[in-house]
Protein backbone atom coordinates (compact mmCIF):
# COMPACT_ATOMS: atom_id res chain seq x y z
CA UNK A 1 0.00 0.00 0.00
CA UNK A 2 1.87 3.17 -1.37
CA UNK A 3 -0.77 5.53 -2.05
CA UNK A 4 0.64 8.06 -0.41
CA UNK A 5 -0.21 11.01 -2.69
CA UNK A 6 -0.35 14.54 -0.70
CA UNK A 7 2.57 16.45 1.02
CA UNK A 8 2.01 17.90 4.30
CA UNK A 9 3.83 17.39 7.51
CA UNK A 10 1.09 18.74 9.56
CA UNK A 11 -2.07 17.95 7.64
CA UNK A 12 -2.47 13.93 8.53
CA UNK A 13 -2.09 14.61 11.93
CA UNK A 14 -4.35 16.99 12.26
CA UNK A 15 -7.19 14.41 10.22
CA UNK A 16 -5.70 11.77 12.30
CA UNK A 17 -6.13 13.79 15.85
CA UNK A 18 -10.00 13.32 16.84
CA UNK A 19 -9.49 9.66 16.90
CA UNK A 20 -6.11 9.61 18.64
CA UNK A 21 -7.14 11.80 21.26
CA UNK A 22 -10.75 10.25 21.86
CA UNK A 23 -8.33 6.84 21.73
CA UNK A 24 -5.88 8.10 24.19
CA UNK A 25 -8.14 9.33 26.58
CA UNK A 26 -11.29 7.39 26.76
CA UNK A 27 -9.89 4.02 25.72
CA UNK A 28 -6.03 4.19 26.80
CA UNK A 29 -6.23 6.21 29.68
CA UNK A 30 -9.24 3.85 31.47
CA UNK A 31 -7.12 0.23 30.85
CA UNK A 32 -4.15 1.88 32.60
CA UNK A 33 -6.03 3.29 35.27
CA UNK A 34 -7.65 0.04 35.66
CA UNK A 35 -4.11 -1.23 36.23
CA UNK A 36 -3.20 1.22 38.62
CA UNK A 37 -6.54 0.52 40.69
CA UNK A 38 -6.04 -3.13 40.99
CA UNK A 39 -3.49 -2.80 43.12
CA UNK A 40 -5.36 -0.47 45.58
CA UNK A 41 -8.01 -1.07 48.33
CA UNK A 42 -11.05 0.72 49.23
CA UNK A 43 -11.38 1.57 52.53
CA UNK A 44 -13.81 3.13 54.86
CA UNK A 45 -16.85 3.41 51.92
CA UNK A 46 -14.91 4.43 49.28
CA UNK A 47 -13.30 7.23 51.57
CA UNK A 48 -9.89 6.14 51.65
CA UNK A 49 -7.89 4.21 49.11
CA UNK A 50 -4.32 2.26 50.10
CA UNK A 51 -1.33 0.44 48.04
CA UNK A 52 -1.95 -3.04 48.97
CA UNK A 53 -0.01 -4.66 46.05
CA UNK A 54 -1.55 -7.70 44.77
CA UNK A 55 -3.50 -8.30 47.69
CA UNK A 56 -6.77 -8.35 45.33
CA UNK A 57 -5.53 -10.92 43.22
CA UNK A 58 -4.96 -13.46 45.80
CA UNK A 59 -8.08 -12.30 47.35
CA UNK A 60 -9.23 -13.69 44.16
CA UNK A 61 -7.47 -16.68 43.81
CA UNK A 62 -8.36 -17.92 46.82
CA UNK A 63 -12.01 -16.81 46.74
CA UNK A 64 -14.30 -20.37 45.36
CA UNK A 65 -17.27 -17.95 44.78
CA UNK A 66 -14.59 -16.09 41.85
CA UNK A 67 -13.50 -19.73 40.52
CA UNK A 68 -17.45 -20.64 40.29
CA UNK A 69 -18.21 -17.63 38.49
CA UNK A 70 -15.31 -18.24 36.00
CA UNK A 71 -17.00 -21.88 34.72
CA UNK A 72 -20.04 -20.31 34.62
CA UNK A 73 -18.54 -17.76 31.75
CA UNK A 74 -16.49 -21.23 30.43
CA UNK A 75 -20.04 -23.48 30.53
CA UNK A 76 -21.74 -20.24 28.62
CA UNK A 77 -19.10 -19.10 26.43
CA UNK A 78 -18.64 -23.08 25.47
CA UNK A 79 -22.59 -23.58 24.68
CA UNK A 80 -23.28 -20.24 22.98
CA UNK A 81 -20.15 -21.58 20.84
CA UNK A 82 -20.89 -25.10 20.16
CA UNK A 83 -25.09 -24.77 20.00
CA UNK A 84 -25.05 -21.25 18.69
CA UNK A 85 -22.45 -22.28 15.81
CA UNK A 86 -23.72 -25.36 14.59
CA UNK A 87 -27.54 -24.03 14.71
CA UNK A 88 -26.49 -20.77 12.35
CA UNK A 89 -24.56 -22.91 10.15
CA UNK A 90 -27.59 -25.26 10.01
CA UNK A 91 -30.33 -23.00 8.97
CA UNK A 92 -27.26 -20.51 7.08
CA UNK A 93 -26.56 -23.45 4.70
CA UNK A 94 -30.84 -24.29 4.49
CA UNK A 95 -31.10 -20.31 3.64
CA UNK A 96 -28.81 -20.69 1.02
CA UNK A 97 -30.87 -23.18 -1.18
CA UNK A 98 -31.13 -22.10 -4.61
CA UNK A 99 -35.30 -21.79 -4.56
CA UNK A 100 -37.77 -19.10 -4.97
CA UNK A 101 -38.11 -16.58 -2.53
CA UNK A 102 -34.84 -17.38 -0.85
CA UNK A 103 -34.27 -13.58 -0.06
CA UNK A 104 -37.43 -13.35 1.82
CA UNK A 105 -36.23 -16.17 3.93
CA UNK A 106 -32.91 -14.26 4.30
CA UNK A 107 -34.40 -11.43 5.56
CA UNK A 108 -36.89 -13.11 8.14
CA UNK A 109 -33.70 -15.49 9.31
CA UNK A 110 -31.04 -12.56 10.09
CA UNK A 111 -33.82 -10.06 11.89
CA UNK A 112 -32.42 -10.86 14.94
CA UNK A 113 -28.89 -9.23 14.04
CA UNK A 114 -30.55 -5.93 15.48
CA UNK A 115 -31.94 -7.28 18.80
CA UNK A 116 -30.97 -6.34 21.89
CA UNK A 117 -29.89 -8.13 25.12
CA UNK A 118 -32.02 -6.54 26.96
CA UNK A 119 -35.22 -7.35 24.78
CA UNK A 120 -34.38 -10.98 24.63
CA UNK A 121 -34.09 -10.93 28.03
CA UNK A 122 -37.37 -9.20 28.78
CA UNK A 123 -38.84 -11.69 26.08
CA UNK A 124 -37.33 -14.69 28.04
CA UNK A 125 -38.36 -13.81 30.87
CA UNK A 126 -42.16 -13.62 30.30
CA UNK A 127 -42.08 -16.83 28.21
CA UNK A 128 -40.48 -18.96 31.08
CA UNK A 129 -41.95 -16.76 34.09
CA UNK A 130 -44.34 -19.50 36.47
CA UNK A 131 -47.59 -19.33 36.21
CA UNK A 132 -48.37 -17.60 33.16
CA UNK A 133 -45.22 -17.80 31.09
CA UNK A 134 -45.86 -20.15 27.47
CA UNK A 135 -43.06 -22.23 27.52
CA UNK A 136 -44.01 -23.33 30.94
CA UNK A 137 -47.35 -24.22 29.74
CA UNK A 138 -45.89 -25.77 27.59
CA UNK A 139 -43.48 -28.31 29.73
CA UNK A 140 -46.04 -28.81 31.85
CA UNK A 141 -48.21 -30.46 29.39
CA UNK A 142 -45.65 -32.83 28.94
CA UNK A 143 -44.00 -33.11 32.03
CA UNK A 144 -46.98 -32.95 34.18
CA UNK A 145 -44.61 -30.37 36.74
CA UNK A 146 -44.19 -26.53 36.56
CA UNK A 147 -40.67 -26.35 35.94
CA UNK A 148 -39.23 -23.29 37.81
CA UNK A 149 -36.68 -21.99 35.02
CA UNK A 150 -35.90 -19.03 36.88
CA UNK A 151 -35.21 -20.89 40.55
CA UNK A 152 -33.33 -24.02 39.83
CA UNK A 153 -29.56 -23.19 39.10
CA UNK A 154 -29.52 -26.00 36.02
CA UNK A 155 -32.55 -24.31 34.10
CA UNK A 156 -31.55 -21.12 34.95
CA UNK A 157 -28.08 -21.32 33.02
CA UNK A 158 -30.63 -23.33 30.61
CA UNK A 159 -32.12 -20.10 30.23
CA UNK A 160 -29.21 -17.47 29.53
CA UNK A 161 -28.09 -20.05 27.15
CA UNK A 162 -30.99 -20.13 25.42
CA UNK A 163 -31.60 -16.74 25.06
CA UNK A 164 -27.86 -15.71 24.23
CA UNK A 165 -27.77 -18.17 21.36
CA UNK A 166 -31.61 -17.01 20.39
CA UNK A 167 -30.21 -13.52 20.20
CA UNK A 168 -26.87 -13.89 18.60
CA UNK A 169 -28.28 -16.63 15.82
CA UNK A 170 -28.80 -12.84 13.20
CA UNK A 171 -25.08 -12.19 13.26
CA UNK A 172 -23.59 -15.48 13.33
CA UNK A 173 -25.83 -16.52 10.15
CA UNK A 174 -25.42 -13.48 8.44
CA UNK A 175 -21.81 -13.57 7.98
CA UNK A 176 -21.96 -18.03 7.26
CA UNK A 177 -24.43 -17.02 4.69
CA UNK A 178 -21.91 -14.69 2.93
CA UNK A 179 -19.20 -17.10 3.62
CA UNK A 180 -21.24 -19.68 1.63
CA UNK A 181 -22.09 -17.37 -0.88
CA UNK A 182 -18.50 -16.99 -1.60
CA UNK A 183 -17.78 -20.92 -1.85
CA UNK A 184 -16.10 -22.02 -4.93
CA UNK A 185 -19.10 -24.64 -5.98
CA UNK A 186 -16.83 -26.12 -8.38
CA UNK A 187 -14.91 -28.20 -5.58
CA UNK A 188 -18.40 -29.09 -4.43
CA UNK A 189 -19.25 -30.30 -7.84
CA UNK A 190 -16.05 -32.17 -8.51
CA UNK A 191 -16.68 -34.27 -5.48
CA UNK A 192 -20.06 -35.08 -6.15
CA UNK A 193 -19.09 -36.03 -8.95
CA UNK A 194 -16.30 -38.39 -7.45
CA UNK A 195 -19.33 -40.23 -5.71
CA UNK A 196 -18.55 -38.19 -2.21
CA UNK A 197 -22.12 -38.43 0.03
CA UNK A 198 -23.68 -35.31 1.02
CA UNK A 199 -22.51 -35.84 4.61
CA UNK A 200 -18.57 -36.19 3.26
CA UNK A 201 -19.20 -32.81 0.71
CA UNK A 202 -20.33 -31.16 4.36
CA UNK A 203 -17.60 -32.57 6.18
CA UNK A 204 -14.48 -32.51 3.99
CA UNK A 205 -15.43 -29.74 1.81
CA UNK A 206 -17.98 -27.35 3.23
CA UNK A 207 -17.15 -27.41 6.54
CA UNK A 208 -13.72 -27.17 5.29
CA UNK A 209 -13.65 -23.94 3.03
CA UNK A 210 -15.64 -22.15 5.62
CA UNK A 211 -13.23 -22.77 8.60
CA UNK A 212 -11.66 -19.49 8.71
CA UNK A 213 -15.35 -17.62 9.21
CA UNK A 214 -15.93 -20.52 11.67
CA UNK A 215 -12.78 -19.29 13.03
CA UNK A 216 -13.69 -15.56 13.12
CA UNK A 217 -16.99 -16.60 14.63
CA UNK A 218 -15.81 -18.75 17.30
CA UNK A 219 -13.72 -15.58 18.91
CA UNK A 220 -16.52 -13.05 18.41
CA UNK A 221 -19.17 -15.62 20.14
CA UNK A 222 -16.71 -15.48 22.92
CA UNK A 223 -16.88 -12.38 23.30
CA UNK A 224 -19.95 -11.71 23.04
CA UNK A 225 -20.41 -14.56 25.99
CA UNK A 226 -18.07 -12.75 27.95
CA UNK A 227 -19.72 -9.39 27.76
CA UNK A 228 -22.89 -8.94 25.60
CA UNK A 229 -24.86 -11.07 28.21
CA UNK A 230 -24.75 -8.93 30.74
CA UNK A 231 -27.95 -7.02 29.74
CA UNK A 232 -29.84 -10.90 29.39
CA UNK A 233 -28.67 -11.65 32.99
CA UNK A 234 -29.16 -8.52 34.75
CA UNK A 235 -32.92 -8.90 33.72
CA UNK A 236 -33.61 -12.32 33.63
CA UNK A 237 -31.45 -13.88 36.84
CA UNK A 238 -29.58 -10.76 38.48
CA UNK A 239 -26.56 -13.72 38.25
CA UNK A 240 -28.57 -15.93 40.39
CA UNK A 241 -30.40 -18.17 41.67
CA UNK A 242 -27.47 -19.24 44.20
CA UNK A 243 -24.61 -17.77 41.72
CA UNK A 244 -25.96 -20.18 38.72
CA UNK A 245 -25.65 -17.47 36.61
CA UNK A 246 -23.06 -14.86 37.51
CA UNK A 247 -20.52 -15.06 35.16
CA UNK A 248 -17.24 -12.85 35.32
CA UNK A 249 -18.83 -9.24 33.83
CA UNK A 250 -21.78 -9.79 35.82
CA UNK A 251 -19.57 -10.38 39.10
CA UNK A 252 -17.48 -7.43 38.29
CA UNK A 253 -20.11 -5.09 38.22
CA UNK A 254 -21.87 -6.03 41.50
CA UNK A 255 -18.76 -5.59 43.08
CA UNK A 256 -17.62 -2.22 41.52
CA UNK A 257 -21.12 -0.78 41.49
CA UNK A 258 -23.39 -2.32 44.27
CA UNK A 259 -20.42 -3.09 46.88
CA UNK A 260 -18.06 -0.20 45.67
CA UNK A 261 -14.93 -2.50 45.89
CA UNK A 262 -13.19 -0.70 43.13
CA UNK A 263 -9.84 -2.16 43.28
CA UNK A 264 -11.22 -5.70 43.59
CA UNK A 265 -13.49 -5.28 40.19
CA UNK A 266 -10.14 -3.58 38.63
CA UNK A 267 -8.32 -6.73 39.58
CA UNK A 268 -11.36 -8.36 37.79
CA UNK A 269 -10.98 -6.17 34.50
CA UNK A 270 -7.08 -7.13 34.56
CA UNK A 271 -8.30 -10.84 34.61
CA UNK A 272 -10.74 -9.99 31.67
CA UNK A 273 -8.36 -7.80 29.86
CA UNK A 274 -5.55 -10.40 29.33
CA UNK A 275 -8.33 -12.95 28.12
CA UNK A 276 -9.74 -10.69 25.51
CA UNK A 277 -5.91 -9.85 24.39
CA UNK A 278 -4.93 -13.66 24.61
CA UNK A 279 -7.99 -13.97 22.25
CA UNK A 280 -7.30 -11.00 19.59
CA UNK A 281 -3.59 -12.62 19.64
CA UNK A 282 -4.61 -15.57 18.41
CA UNK A 283 -7.31 -14.19 15.78
CA UNK A 284 -4.40 -12.17 14.40
CA UNK A 285 -1.82 -14.71 14.20
CA UNK A 286 -4.42 -16.82 12.27
CA UNK A 287 -6.27 -14.53 10.43
CA UNK A 288 -3.68 -11.43 9.37
CA UNK A 289 -6.35 -8.56 8.35
CA UNK A 290 -9.55 -9.66 10.09
CA UNK A 291 -11.42 -6.80 11.46
CA UNK A 292 -13.55 -7.01 14.75
CA UNK A 293 -16.85 -6.09 13.96
CA UNK A 294 -18.47 -5.31 17.29
CA UNK A 295 -18.56 -1.57 18.09
CA UNK B 1 -24.95 -32.27 -10.82
CA UNK B 2 -29.20 -32.83 -12.30
CA UNK B 3 -31.76 -34.38 -10.79
CA UNK B 4 -34.67 -36.05 -12.31
CA UNK B 5 -37.03 -33.42 -12.44
CA UNK B 6 -39.72 -34.94 -10.21
CA UNK B 7 -37.17 -35.13 -7.05
CA UNK B 8 -36.37 -31.61 -8.01
CA UNK B 9 -39.64 -30.09 -7.30
CA UNK B 10 -39.92 -32.78 -4.29
CA UNK B 11 -36.70 -31.94 -2.44
CA UNK B 12 -37.77 -27.94 -2.94
CA UNK B 13 -41.21 -28.93 -1.72
CA UNK B 14 -39.34 -29.65 1.45
CA UNK B 15 -36.84 -27.30 1.43
CA UNK B 16 -39.54 -24.50 1.79
CA UNK B 17 -41.43 -26.87 4.68
CA UNK B 18 -38.07 -26.79 6.44
CA UNK B 19 -37.59 -22.99 5.68
CA UNK B 20 -41.06 -21.98 6.88
CA UNK B 21 -40.52 -24.14 9.90
CA UNK B 22 -37.23 -22.42 10.89
CA UNK B 23 -38.34 -18.76 10.10
CA UNK B 24 -41.08 -19.99 12.89
CA UNK B 25 -39.18 -21.13 15.65
CA UNK B 26 -36.72 -18.06 15.20
CA UNK B 27 -39.37 -15.71 15.03
CA UNK B 28 -41.56 -16.98 17.75
CA UNK B 29 -40.26 -15.18 20.33
CA UNK B 30 -40.74 -12.10 19.17
CA UNK B 31 -44.77 -13.04 17.28
CA UNK B 32 -45.90 -13.93 21.29
CA UNK B 33 -44.54 -10.54 22.36
CA UNK B 34 -46.40 -9.26 19.48
CA UNK B 35 -49.67 -10.98 20.61
CA UNK B 36 -49.01 -9.83 24.20
CA UNK B 37 -48.07 -6.56 23.56
CA UNK B 38 -52.07 -5.94 22.76
CA UNK B 39 -53.53 -7.90 25.79
CA UNK B 40 -54.61 -6.44 28.71
CA UNK B 41 -53.81 -7.95 31.90
CA UNK B 42 -56.23 -10.03 32.17
CA UNK B 43 -55.91 -11.55 28.79
CA UNK B 44 -52.24 -12.18 29.80
CA UNK B 45 -52.86 -14.08 32.42
CA UNK B 46 -55.42 -16.17 31.11
CA UNK B 47 -54.77 -19.79 31.35
CA UNK B 48 -54.74 -21.52 29.15
CA UNK B 49 -52.24 -18.81 27.71
CA UNK B 50 -53.91 -16.97 24.65
CA UNK B 51 -51.57 -16.60 21.78
CA UNK B 52 -53.60 -14.19 19.34
CA UNK B 53 -54.23 -10.30 19.24
CA UNK B 54 -56.01 -9.26 22.75
CA UNK B 55 -58.05 -6.16 22.91
CA UNK B 56 -55.58 -3.68 24.43
CA UNK B 57 -53.34 -2.57 21.74
CA UNK B 58 -53.38 1.14 21.45
CA UNK B 59 -54.05 1.32 25.05
CA UNK B 60 -50.93 -0.45 25.93
CA UNK B 61 -48.92 1.28 23.76
CA UNK B 62 -50.01 4.65 24.26
CA UNK B 63 -49.47 4.20 28.01
CA UNK B 64 -45.83 2.83 27.79
CA UNK B 65 -45.05 5.70 25.84
CA UNK B 66 -46.92 8.48 27.52
CA UNK B 67 -46.82 6.60 31.29
CA UNK B 68 -44.14 5.12 31.74
CA UNK B 69 -41.45 7.78 29.61
CA UNK B 70 -40.76 5.07 26.50
CA UNK B 71 -41.23 8.17 24.56
CA UNK B 72 -38.42 9.87 26.18
CA UNK B 73 -36.12 7.26 26.31
CA UNK B 74 -36.30 6.60 22.33
CA UNK B 75 -35.72 10.17 22.06
CA UNK B 76 -32.42 10.06 24.29
CA UNK B 77 -31.26 6.90 22.68
CA UNK B 78 -31.95 8.63 19.05
CA UNK B 79 -29.73 11.87 19.66
CA UNK B 80 -27.13 9.48 21.84
CA UNK B 81 -27.05 7.40 18.75
CA UNK B 82 -27.36 9.76 16.03
CA UNK B 83 -24.74 12.10 17.66
CA UNK B 84 -21.99 9.09 17.68
CA UNK B 85 -22.98 7.57 14.02
CA UNK B 86 -22.12 11.43 12.62
CA UNK B 87 -18.99 12.09 14.54
CA UNK B 88 -17.10 8.71 14.21
CA UNK B 89 -18.10 8.56 10.61
CA UNK B 90 -16.10 11.50 10.26
CA UNK B 91 -13.14 10.95 12.45
CA UNK B 92 -12.90 7.79 10.82
CA UNK B 93 -13.00 8.97 7.56
CA UNK B 94 -10.10 11.68 8.35
CA UNK B 95 -7.93 9.60 9.88
CA UNK B 96 -8.41 7.16 6.94
CA UNK B 97 -7.69 9.73 4.85
CA UNK B 98 -4.20 10.50 7.03
CA UNK B 99 -3.10 6.85 7.40
CA UNK B 100 -3.94 5.78 3.15
CA UNK B 101 -3.19 9.57 1.54
CA UNK B 102 -0.07 10.55 3.69
CA UNK B 103 3.56 9.88 4.23
CA UNK B 104 4.69 10.82 8.05
CA UNK B 105 7.17 9.62 10.82
CA UNK B 106 5.57 7.52 13.38
CA UNK B 107 2.42 6.14 11.17
CA UNK B 108 3.11 2.27 11.59
CA UNK B 109 3.17 3.63 15.33
CA UNK B 110 0.16 5.45 14.67
CA UNK B 111 -1.30 2.20 13.19
CA UNK B 112 -0.60 -0.02 15.92
CA UNK B 113 -2.13 2.39 18.69
CA UNK B 114 -5.50 2.75 16.81
CA UNK B 115 -5.20 -1.84 15.97
CA UNK B 116 -4.63 -2.26 19.80
CA UNK B 117 -7.73 -0.77 20.90
CA UNK B 118 -9.62 -3.42 19.66
CA UNK B 119 -8.53 -5.67 22.54
CA UNK B 120 -10.27 -2.51 24.67
CA UNK B 121 -14.32 -3.07 25.09
CA UNK B 122 -15.70 -0.28 27.49
CA UNK B 123 -16.77 -3.48 29.46
CA UNK B 124 -13.40 -4.02 30.66
CA UNK B 125 -12.68 -0.53 32.10
CA UNK B 126 -15.71 0.37 32.93
CA UNK B 127 -14.77 1.11 37.23
CA UNK B 128 -11.86 3.36 35.78
CA UNK B 129 -14.30 5.28 32.56
CA UNK B 130 -16.31 5.72 35.28
CA UNK B 131 -14.24 7.28 37.55
CA UNK B 132 -12.80 9.62 34.56
CA UNK B 133 -16.12 10.77 33.56
CA UNK B 134 -17.26 11.31 37.03
CA UNK B 135 -14.12 13.68 37.80
CA UNK B 136 -15.20 15.71 34.24
CA UNK B 137 -17.74 15.82 36.01
CA UNK B 138 -19.96 14.70 33.20
CA UNK B 139 -22.23 11.92 35.51
CA UNK B 140 -26.08 12.09 34.48
CA UNK B 141 -25.07 13.68 30.87
CA UNK B 142 -25.11 12.77 26.79
CA UNK B 143 -21.55 14.02 26.77
CA UNK B 144 -20.77 10.49 29.08
CA UNK B 145 -22.94 8.59 26.65
CA UNK B 146 -21.71 10.37 23.75
CA UNK B 147 -17.77 11.56 23.37
CA UNK B 148 -15.75 8.26 24.90
CA UNK B 149 -17.56 6.75 21.83
CA UNK B 150 -16.71 9.19 19.33
CA UNK B 151 -13.84 6.90 17.65
CA UNK B 152 -13.23 3.52 16.59
CA UNK B 153 -10.66 1.54 15.09
CA UNK B 154 -13.37 -0.47 13.36
CA UNK B 155 -14.27 2.64 11.58
CA UNK B 156 -11.17 3.49 10.75
CA UNK B 157 -9.46 0.40 9.18
CA UNK B 158 -13.01 -0.13 7.45
CA UNK B 159 -11.99 3.67 5.76
CA UNK B 160 -8.47 1.93 5.60
CA UNK B 161 -9.23 -0.53 3.98
CA UNK B 162 -11.62 0.68 1.64
CA UNK B 163 -9.54 3.80 0.51
CA UNK B 164 -6.29 1.58 -0.61
CA UNK B 165 -9.01 -0.16 -2.72
CA UNK B 166 -9.84 3.19 -4.83
CA UNK B 167 -7.37 3.77 -7.87
CA UNK B 168 -4.42 5.55 -6.58
CA UNK B 169 -4.36 7.77 -9.78
CA UNK B 170 -7.65 9.61 -8.61
CA UNK B 171 -5.60 11.62 -5.83
CA UNK B 172 -2.70 12.14 -8.43
CA UNK B 173 -5.84 13.48 -10.87
CA UNK B 174 -6.67 15.55 -8.12
CA UNK B 175 -3.18 17.05 -7.02
CA UNK B 176 -2.95 17.64 -10.36
CA UNK B 177 -6.21 19.78 -10.70
CA UNK B 178 -5.24 21.86 -7.44
CA UNK B 179 -7.66 20.20 -5.36
CA UNK B 180 -6.45 19.46 -1.64
CA UNK B 181 -6.90 16.33 0.70
CA UNK B 182 -10.11 18.17 1.81
CA UNK B 183 -11.76 18.55 -1.30
CA UNK B 184 -10.83 15.44 -2.96
CA UNK B 185 -12.45 13.81 0.41
CA UNK B 186 -15.43 15.74 -0.32
CA UNK B 187 -15.61 15.23 -4.05
CA UNK B 188 -13.88 11.58 -4.61
CA UNK B 189 -13.81 9.60 -1.88
CA UNK B 190 -17.23 10.45 0.25
CA UNK B 191 -19.21 9.97 -3.09
CA UNK B 192 -17.48 6.58 -4.01
CA UNK B 193 -17.98 5.57 -0.19
CA UNK B 194 -21.56 4.92 0.50
CA UNK B 195 -21.81 1.55 1.05
CA UNK B 196 -18.34 1.70 3.64
CA UNK B 197 -20.43 4.34 5.37
CA UNK B 198 -24.07 2.77 5.63
CA UNK B 199 -22.14 -0.37 6.78
CA UNK B 200 -19.82 1.52 9.32
CA UNK B 201 -23.26 3.37 10.34
CA UNK B 202 -25.46 0.38 10.56
CA UNK B 203 -23.47 -1.60 13.07
CA UNK B 204 -22.63 2.40 15.08
CA UNK B 205 -26.64 2.16 15.45
CA UNK B 206 -27.47 -0.84 16.34
CA UNK B 207 -23.99 -1.04 19.07
CA UNK B 208 -25.24 2.34 20.11
CA UNK B 209 -29.25 1.73 20.43
CA UNK B 210 -28.27 -1.54 22.35
CA UNK B 211 -26.11 0.00 24.62
CA UNK B 212 -26.87 -1.61 28.35
CA UNK B 213 -23.89 -1.72 31.44
CA UNK B 214 -22.57 1.82 30.34
CA UNK B 215 -26.44 3.76 30.71
CA UNK B 216 -27.15 1.53 33.70
CA UNK B 217 -23.99 2.70 35.28
CA UNK B 218 -23.38 6.03 34.11
CA UNK B 219 -27.43 7.67 34.12
CA UNK B 220 -29.31 8.29 37.74
CA UNK B 221 -32.20 10.21 36.05
CA UNK B 222 -34.82 8.78 34.32
CA UNK B 223 -35.34 12.19 31.75
CA UNK B 224 -31.78 11.28 30.31
CA UNK B 225 -31.84 7.54 30.22
CA UNK B 226 -31.32 5.58 27.59
CA UNK B 227 -34.06 3.24 26.11
CA UNK B 228 -32.24 -0.58 27.00
CA UNK B 229 -31.93 0.33 30.74
CA UNK B 230 -35.75 1.89 30.34
CA UNK B 231 -37.21 -0.95 29.66
CA UNK B 232 -35.12 -2.89 32.61
CA UNK B 233 -37.01 -0.16 34.65
CA UNK B 234 -40.10 -1.75 33.25
CA UNK B 235 -39.72 -5.51 34.56
CA UNK B 236 -38.43 -4.60 38.13
CA UNK B 237 -42.36 -4.71 39.73
CA UNK B 238 -42.17 -8.05 39.71
CA UNK B 239 -45.68 -8.85 41.12
CA UNK B 240 -47.35 -5.85 39.64
CA UNK B 241 -45.82 -5.50 36.64
CA UNK B 242 -48.13 -5.44 33.20
CA UNK B 243 -46.80 -7.57 30.97
CA UNK B 244 -48.81 -6.55 27.90
CA UNK B 245 -47.24 -2.76 28.76
CA UNK B 246 -43.57 -4.85 29.08
CA UNK B 247 -44.12 -6.66 25.84
CA UNK B 248 -45.46 -3.56 24.11
CA UNK B 249 -42.28 -1.82 24.92
CA UNK B 250 -40.09 -4.23 24.14
CA UNK B 251 -41.69 -4.50 20.02
CA UNK B 252 -41.01 -0.47 20.51
CA UNK B 253 -37.48 -0.97 21.62
CA UNK B 254 -36.47 -3.05 18.97
CA UNK B 255 -38.41 -1.21 16.20
CA UNK B 256 -35.83 1.11 15.06
CA UNK B 257 -32.43 -1.13 14.89
CA UNK B 258 -34.45 -3.57 12.79
CA UNK B 259 -36.23 -0.83 10.21
CA UNK B 260 -32.36 0.83 9.96
CA UNK B 261 -31.04 -3.58 9.58
CA UNK B 262 -33.56 -4.17 6.97
CA UNK B 263 -33.00 -0.81 5.08
CA UNK B 264 -29.22 -1.18 5.24
CA UNK B 265 -28.16 -4.78 5.47
CA UNK B 266 -27.11 -5.24 1.88
CA UNK B 267 -24.64 -2.32 1.50
CA UNK B 268 -23.31 -3.80 5.24
CA UNK B 269 -22.85 -6.63 2.92
CA UNK B 270 -21.01 -4.53 0.77
CA UNK B 271 -19.50 -2.27 2.79
CA UNK B 272 -17.56 -5.49 4.41
CA UNK B 273 -16.66 -6.95 1.25
CA UNK B 274 -18.63 -10.17 2.06
CA UNK B 275 -20.75 -10.47 -0.70
CA UNK B 276 -19.42 -12.13 -4.31
CA UNK B 277 -16.72 -9.91 -5.65
CA UNK B 278 -18.36 -8.03 -8.34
Amino acid sequence: MSTARFKGRWLPWLFLLPTLIILLVFLYYPVIQTFRLSFYRVAFLGLKTQFSGLENYIDLAKDSTYHHTVWVTVVVAAAVVVIGLSVSLAIAMLANQKIRGASVYRILLIWPFALSPAVAGVVFLFMFSPGFGVVNYITSLITGTELNWLGNPRLAILLVIMASVWKNLGYNIVFYLAALQNLNTEVLEAASIDGANAWKRFRHVTFALLSPMTFFLLITNITYSFFDVFGMIDILTKGGPLDATNVMIYNLYRDAFEYYKTGLASAQSVILFLLVVGLTLIQFRTSGRQVHYGG
Amino acid sequence: MQLPLKRRTRNEILTHIALIFVVLVVMSPVLFALAKSTQTRAEVYRFPPMLGPGTAGLFNYRAVWNQFDLGIFMKNTLIVAGIVMFFKTLFSMLAGLGLVYFDFPLKDFVFYFILFTLMMPTEIMIVALFKLVSELGWGDSYAALTVPFLASATGVFLFRQHFSSIPADLADAARVDGAGPVRFLWSILVPMSWNTIAALALIQFIYMWNQYIWPLVVIRENARQLIQVGLRGLTNQQDTTNWGFVMAAAILAMLPPMIVFILLHEQFTKGFALGREK
